[in-house]
């Protein structure tokens, strides 16, 4: 049985959703039952299967690459199907197996207009798809395609179902990431024909052997190179000053696509800062991360700013990614174990805690057909269970200590005080500093919205109506996220156990810290 | 007996399970969640007592072999305790010859001293990450005991205070929620054995005073002031990660005896224990209410009154106090407290006990009298530290608690009775209402003016003593002058307190005939009663005179004697300052009793430009109001704020547009002029599709972004969509 997760469970994860995605498309559009239940079990079916896998997954090995499948894909450019799971990806993996099943649970009856649940829910697996490919490819070509095949049905979920400016915002997001993509298409093509194998002399895209490969580039062809992926990854995260796609995409989607954009899909760039850049081109990798380092904080100061200007409580939520992700991204930029395992907590904590609240804010919209934060006020009053989750939300995003938010910022901010070695320290404290401040403006606009919102007593306008406080579709889908938050609040170790080994193996060509 | 002392983890343990059934639980049962509060803190203090005779026991038979100095327990930590597996329990053994060593280093430093009592430590992994072990733990000395203690009596008074006082509330079983979340987070900072286990219990006591002070949150002031205190102690936390973070790295370790070891054994280098000290004193200003991050604290009295008596007077805001405390190793030497230099702390200090002070005379809010008292004792804490007077600024925490959380709880009976907080308004002649609340309410002013015998005296004797450097130190006469000074303002802004709320005629609410008011029901008295009794005996726990067996029991049972902490001097009873701070006490009551009995002076305001221009000052509370909210918050929320978005709107986002535009301009010039031009003048063949799309390009001209996007996806879109809908 072991042998039999361990050979087919990551391709089971993989292509499952594509198989449910074909089985719904013979299924007639009316019949909306089935197709929920087609699309809930095949999300079910990918979880078991990942779960299964990380019951499979050796954790005292974690730093090697494991349930690995290893086959010629396309020969003629070098292509190979070579997938495989470590340390690093399987949290972000479980993360992914665990918000689909959820956001599907939650479509259950908050289908957005026009209604159609069938192409909306295909659309979703096929995502799916491209977001477990990404964090199991160990070829480059590979990667590239999963990472890319998110675009599409993100695009479509955000052009079809969003807000009144839907068309801007998916388009907004398309071109940019694609605009990323481009040069790291060719960063991965150059990295390709300039890196060759010291023994053989063979070129090759498979991830792992790509460090070795790579030893013999030419400095700055590598500076340019690793500058090709910042762009990729850096807008996919983003970084700022890449960023402008992200509140319009966020704001704009349905609350299903917010929430998956938010808790996997911003992730795919700082796993892929881990997974490619750092550790195939160490030396790259210490001329940029002082530059990686003082966009994060300047990305925490300006989310934070950015959060205080707005109006509408999701576009506030969506900057407040941008504030968040800067912690990720400084935790990465220290190139220590201790910074990528705080980066890694962040990503799942962020996950998580977004997830949640971009759930919420589509709760509230369905309910007061506004999100506007001036005709909001004594939620507390009107839902107070709404009202308590989205003030607990707030209080875990604000990185309060018991809660998950706090392991992600926390050690980031403490690996920024030692940075690995080589690294400009006095840069790194005066970074350490700055993030460190942004934890008051983090308390600040998500207490202040909370005041706006939770508090107070409702306005005039809603006299006499009456909100049904939370629905059993929606304790389903938060309740295993509100225990999440908890738990990896209270005992971190669920996540750092399983990461520790393998940002280790990631970072063997750096010491210190 | 003594495995007590090994097992405190039960205490907040305790209590946060009281929390978890309050929550889920709370409202179905018969007194709505407040019995299980109550019998938790019950046993809570139960234990903590014993725990107190435990350690009195360890002080006086210090164990000799090392083996039992030190012991490293599997000391589960709430949802920890569930997670144990076998790594973690390898990890827990390995600490085990860990901590022995230390325990045995800690016994040998404390063997040239008369009795070295080793502290009862106990430690497990909580998480590694990067090999970094990160622990938790108890630390069980003197100090944390004491605190315990502290901790639980006042918590239990106010539970039984509150089922009374709040009772009837729309969210009465939330509120006993939230009190077993403070007492739960309070035990585990105060025996917190890791710096990282200290910052979480930090948090977490200041996550219950922002949900209690906005208990009642329909109200935006409750509101404001929640935020308010949430934020400013949020800016004293930056101070706190980073120098905790200084301190990791400068010892290697979050344990915090190993970390006070090495700063007292100088393996630190001074600047890094200067920069995490003056880090940590951010903290300390903001969590103990120090001048300039004071402001939050009188707004919190928003909250209900018992929750200030707990957290706003007794427990939480003396938690800077106790951190400095705790580090003393560190703040030792990073401040070189022991070399009379004057410092950062004993000058916050003592600043802070004179402002505060000054500050209570012109409030007419009976609570917010008692904020800005609390602001000034903790300031007399905060400079007994500074000037290295650890004994008195420890035992001054101990009797302030019992007298000011009785200050309190007395003011809320009074409010309780007459439906307001206003002295000048509402309030007026309530001696003859309230017998009761009145004599412990005098006894317990009495108390914290420093009036003989009474605890107060004491405790604040000792700290002028220290500052006077009668002890050996050579003296802070500056300290020592301002903290007598400060002592005469608290008798005096008492007495009129006491005035304006007991005495004269009824005014307001309290001269209403349909409401007369009276006297508060027993579950407000009794533990009125008990706090006043505490007023006046909590002083002689550290009596200066007598026997060996009375003399001075407070300080050789509290302060550390191991290697953790600096060899600090004691100051001894001066007759002196004694007399000038009793003198100093007595004269302002007898001018406040001139003042507002007699009507002497009337109108000094009026006549006085110097007088009037502080009256303003004080009354706009040194405007730091104004700085805080009107120019820094506002100003971020607002002319900042929006000027950054204004810049990501119209400068990043211009560039992404200007972008797509200038795309668009390009593609349709290359179109119109080189692919219909040149290209297609030579091919000569442009079907009807190629027209289609050069329609759709002309577009472009208004400059819609959309349209331009929808162009260049428009193959991929269309066919894609289509055959997402068709099927």
């Amino acid at each position: 049985m072991e042998a039999f997760i361990d050979d087919w469970g990551l391709t089971a994860a993989l292509f499952l959703p594509l198989v449910g995605a074909v089985i719904m498309m013979f299924v007639r559009k009316e019949d909306e039952a089935a197709h929920k239940q087609i699309a809930l079990l095949t999300s079910v079916a990918v979880l078991a299967a990942l779960v299964a896998v990380a019951a499979v997954f050796n954790y005292n090995d974690a730093g090697r690459l494991q349930s690995v499948i290893d086959k010629e894909w396309i020969p003629v450019i070098d292509s190979r199907y070579h997938i495989g799971v470590d340390g690093i990806s399987l949290p972000l993996l479980l993360l992914t197996g665990l918000i689909v099943p959820l956001v599907i649970i939650y479509s259950w009856n908050h289908f957005p207009e026009p209604r159609n649940p069938k192409a909306f829910l295909i659309l979703i697996l096929i995502l799916q798809t491209g977001m477990v490919g990404t964090f199991v490819a160990q070829d480059l070509i590979l990667f590239f395609v999963f990472f890319e095949v998110v675009l599409l049905p993100m695009y479509f979920m955000i052009g079809v179902w969003g807000g009144e400016n839907r068309m801007y915002a998916a388009i907004k997001f398309f071109l940019f990431t694609a605009f990323g993509s481009a040069f790291m298409l060719v960063a991965f093509l150059a990295l390709y024909f300039l890196s060759s194998d010291p023994v053989t002399g063979a070129h090759t895209f498979q991830i792992p052997d790509l460090p070795d490969a790579a030893t013999g580039l030419a400095s700055g062809t590598a500076w340019l190179i690793f500058g090709g992926m910042f762009l990729g990854f850096g807008i996919k995260v983003p970084m700022f000053p890449f960023h402008t796609w992200l509140p319009d995409a966020h704001t704009q989607a349905p609350t299903q696509g917010s929430v998956i954009l938010a808790a996997v899909m911003l992730k795919l760039g700082t796993y892929g800062f881990m997974r490619i850049p750092i550790p195939i081109l160490p030396d790259a990798a210490r001329d940029w991360a002082p530059i990686i380092a003082v966009l994060a904080v300047i990305g925490i100061i300006y989310g934070a700013l950015g959060c205080l200007a707005q109006t509408d409580m999701k576009r506030l939520i969506a900057f407040s990614s941008v504030a968040h992700m800067g912690y990720t991204m400084l935790g990465i930029s220290t190139l220590t174990s201790f910074g990528f395992n705080a980066a890694l907590m962040g990503m799942v904590a962020h996950g998580l805690i977004t997830g949640m609240l971009f759930f919420v804010a589509g709760s509230i919209k369905e309910r007061f057909h506004t999100l506007e934060i001036k005709r909001l006020g004594g939620l507390l009053l009107q839902a107070p269970r709404l009202g308590w989750i989205l003030a607990f939300c707030s209080m875990a995003s604000l990185g309060l200590p018991g809660l998950a938010g706090f392991w992600g910022e926390f050690p980031a901010i403490l690996a920024a005080y030692q940075p690995a070695e080589g690294l400009p320290v006095e840069l790194f404290r005066v970074c350490m500093v700055v993030a460190a401040i942004g934890t008051v403006f983090a308390a600040g606009y998500l207490l202040w919205l909370l005041q706006r919102t939770a508090f107070g007593t409702p306005k005039e306008e809603w006299e006499g109506h009456h909100f049904h406080d939370v629905e059993t579709p929606e304790w389903l889908a938060w309740t295993p996220l509100i225990i999440g938050i908890v738990a990896l609040g209270i005992y971190p170790n669920f996540v750092f156990d399983i990461t520790d080994g393998g940002v280790q193996s990631v970072l063997t060509a750096f010491s210190g810290g | 007996m003594s495995s007590l002392l090994q097992h405190v983890w039960i205490l907040p343990a305790l209590m946060g399970l009281s929390f978890l059934t309050i929550l889920f639980f709370g409202k179905k049962l018969p007194y709505k969640g407040a019995e299980i509060g109550i019998f938790s803190v019950g046993v809570c203090l139960l234990l903590a007592l014993g725990s107190g005779v435990a350690w009195i026991d360890r002080s006086n038979n210090p164990p000799e072999e090392h083996g039992a100095t030190a012991t490293a327990e599997h000391a589960g930590e709430e949802g920890a305790a569930e997670e144990e597996h076998a790594e973690e329990e390898g990890a827990a053994t390995d600490e085990e010859g860990a901590a022995g060593e230390e325990g045995e280093h800690a016994a040998e430093e404390g063997g040239e001293e008369e009795h070295a009592v080793p502290p009862v430590l106990t430690e497990k992994t909580w998480f590694s990450s990067g090999g970094v072990d990160f622990t938790v733990g108890t630390f069980v000395d003197g100090l944390s005991v004491m605190m315990l203690i502290v901790v639980s009596i006042i918590s239990l008074l106010v539970h039984i205070y509150s089922t009374d006082y709040v009772g009837g509330d729309r969210r009465y079983t939330h509120y006993f929620a939230f009190l077993s979340l403070f007492t739960a987070s309070m035990l585990m900072l105060v025996m917190s054995r890791s710096t990282v286990q200290f910052i979480t219990a930090w948090e977490l006591v200041g996550l219950c005073s922002f949900a209690l002070i906005g208990h009642w949150w329909e109200e935006k002031p409750n509101s404001d002031a929640a935020l308010k205190a949430f934020l400013t102690n949020r800016v004293g936390d930056v101070g706190l990660l980073v120098g905790m973070i200084i301190l990791f790295f400068a010892a290697g370790s979050f344990d915090i005896p190993a970390i006070n070891e090495a700063a007292a054994t100088g393996e630190i280098r001074h600047f890094l224990l200067l920069v995490a000290s003056c880090c940590l004193l951010a903290a300390v200003m903001s969590k103990s209410g120090q001048f300039v991050l004071h402001t939050w604290l009188p707004d919190a009295m928003a909250g209900p009154t018992p929750v200030s008596a707990l957290i706003h007077a007794a427990t939480m805001v003396v938690a800077g106090i106790f951190m400095v405390a705790r580090f003393y190793g560190v703040f030792w030497e990073g401040f070189s407290i022991g070399t009379a230099h004057v410092n950062p702390l004993a000058v916050v200090g003592a600043v802070t006990l004179l402002f505060g002070g000054l500050l209570a005379f012109v409030q007419s809010d009976i609570k917010k009298v008692l904020a800005y008292s609390t602001v000034s004792q903790l300031g007399y804490m905060a400079m007994a530290l500074g000037v290295g007077a650890w004994t008195a600024a420890v035992f001054h925490l101990f009797t302030h608690a019992f007298f000011k959380a009785g200050l309190f709880l007395g003011s809320g009976s009074v409010a309780h009775s007459v439906h307001s907080f206003d002295m000048k308004q509402d309030m007026g002649g309530m001696k003859r209402f309230m017998p009761k609340t009145f004599a412990t309410f005098v006894v317990c002013s009495v108390a914290l003016a420093g009036v003989p015998p009474l605890a107060g005296f004491w405790s604040k004797d000792e700290i002028l003593a220290g500052a006077s450097g009668s002890g050996g130190l050579s003296g802070y006469p500056v300290m020592l002058w301002m903290g007598i000074v400060g002592g005469g303002l608290t008798a005096a802004y008492m007495t009129r307190c006491i005035y304006l709320t007991f005495f004269g005629e009824p005014r307001g609410k309290a001269a209403d005939p349909h409401h007369a008011p009276h006297e508060s029901g027993p579950r407000i008295v009794v533990p009125l009663y008990i706090l006043a009794g505490l007023a006046i005996v909590a002083g002689f726990a550290n009596f200066p005179f007598g026997p060996e067996s009375i003399k001075l029991r407070f300080e050789h049972y509290v302060e550390p004697v191991a290697g953790y902490f600096p060899e600090i001097s004691h100051p001894t009873f001066t007759l002196w300052i004694a007399v000038a701070s009793t003198g100093l006490a007595l004269v302002p009551i007898g001018l406040a009793y001139l003042y507002y009995w007699q009507g002497r002076f009337h109108g000094l305001t009026e006549r006085v430009g110097l007088a009037r221009a502080g009256h303003t000052l004080l009354v706009n509370k040194y405007y730091l109001d104004h700085l805080y909210t009107g120019v820094i918050a506002n100003g971020t929320k607002g002319p900042v704020a929006r000027a950054t978005y204004w810049f990501n709107q119209n400068v990043l986002d211009g560039i992404v547009n200007g972008t797509a535009t200038v795309a668009v301009a390009v593609a349709n010039w290359t179109y119109r002029y080189i692919d219909q031009g040149v290209v297609d003048g030579t091919i000569n063949g442009s079907g009807a599709a190629s027209n289609g799309i050069g329609q759709a390009l002309r577009q472009f001209q208004t400059g819609r972004v959309q349209q331009y996007g929808a162009l260049l996806f428009g193959g991929a879109v269309v066919l894609a969509g289509i055959f997402v809908f068709a099927i």
